[in-house]
């Protein structure tokens, strides 16, 4: 079971995570991950753009490579959109396995090619300003080891 | 926003007839939105525009907001019918073509 969700409500991580667990005692981990806005530099908000339909199938056949490469037993990706403030927050990566191992290594595979492909856009508040964030060269490098 | 999960599957320029070169659907994202100022529209190139790079080419001559988005296209990358791909990529009839800075979700 593979659930991707792009929504502007905030999401609950237990319930998320609860999800996960199938009840049948064949998940013996489950490893979840969750961003939040950070309030660094003064930041007020932040508004995340996205491509409607993109984000959705970028992340399925991401979250599709997660399940050839591991024994997922659940995947759960969720990924809010709107104007957001620090201490929201932002995206939920869960993936359940037997083992620990594959759970870890999914979900931040999941959460690297999120993070470089996935079509979401952060435009960053400041007093200062409105600015779109920069894709960041440690998440490309990130990203290359899973080549 | 525009856009909508209306999915199609990529096809290659070509596969149909220049002659019936229709209407393809332009999408801009994130500061490449704001620099046109619309987020999407529909254009119908001359044949001669197989490419996204000559459609680039077409588009940096629309105005200063085109000019400023498409100036320097390093910054920028592209996907036709939804999928990345790069500025060489040919596109065809009716194919829905999205111009955005480097991505930042997460």
């Amino acid at each position: 079971m593979s659930e991707i969700r792009i929504q502007a409500e905030d999401f609950d991580p237990g319930a998320e995570i609860a999800a996960l667990g199938n009840g049948k005692g064949t998940a013996g981990a489950i490893a979840s991950f969750i961003g939040l806005v950070r309030s660094d530099n003064g930041l007020t908000a932040m508004t995340l753009d996205h491509y409607p339909g993109m984000c959705e199938s970028e992340i399925a056949a991401h979250a599709a490579e997660a399940r050839r490469r591991w024994p997922i037993l659940a995947l759960r990706i969720v990924h809010r959109v709107g104007r957001l403030t620090p201490g929201e927050r932002i995206v939920f990566v869960g993936v359940a396995s037997s083992h620990r191992q594959a759970a870890f290594q999914a979900a931040e595979f999941l959460m690297d090619y999120l993070k470089t492909h996935a079509p979401f856009w952060k435009l960053e508040e400041r007093g200062s300003g409105a600015t779109w964030v920069e894709a960041r060269l440690a998440d490309d490098e990130s990203v290359k080891r899973w080549l | 926003m525009s856009g909508g999960p209306n999915r199609r599957a990529p096809h290659r320029a070509g596969s149909r007839g220049r002659h019936e070169f229709t209407a393809v659907k332009l999408l801009y994202f994130a500061w490449v939105r704001q620099k046109i100022g619309i987020s999407h529209e529909d254009l119908t190139p001359p044949a001669s525009v197989t490419t996204v790079a000559a459609l680039v080419d077409l588009l940096r001559r629309r105005g200063p907001g085109y000019e400023a988005a498409f100036r320097d296209v390093k910054l920028l990358r592209v996907a036709v019918n939804q999928q990345h791909t790069g500025f060489e990529s040919p596109i065809g009839p009716d194919d829905e073509i999205a111009f955005f800075p480097p991505v930042t979700g997460g």
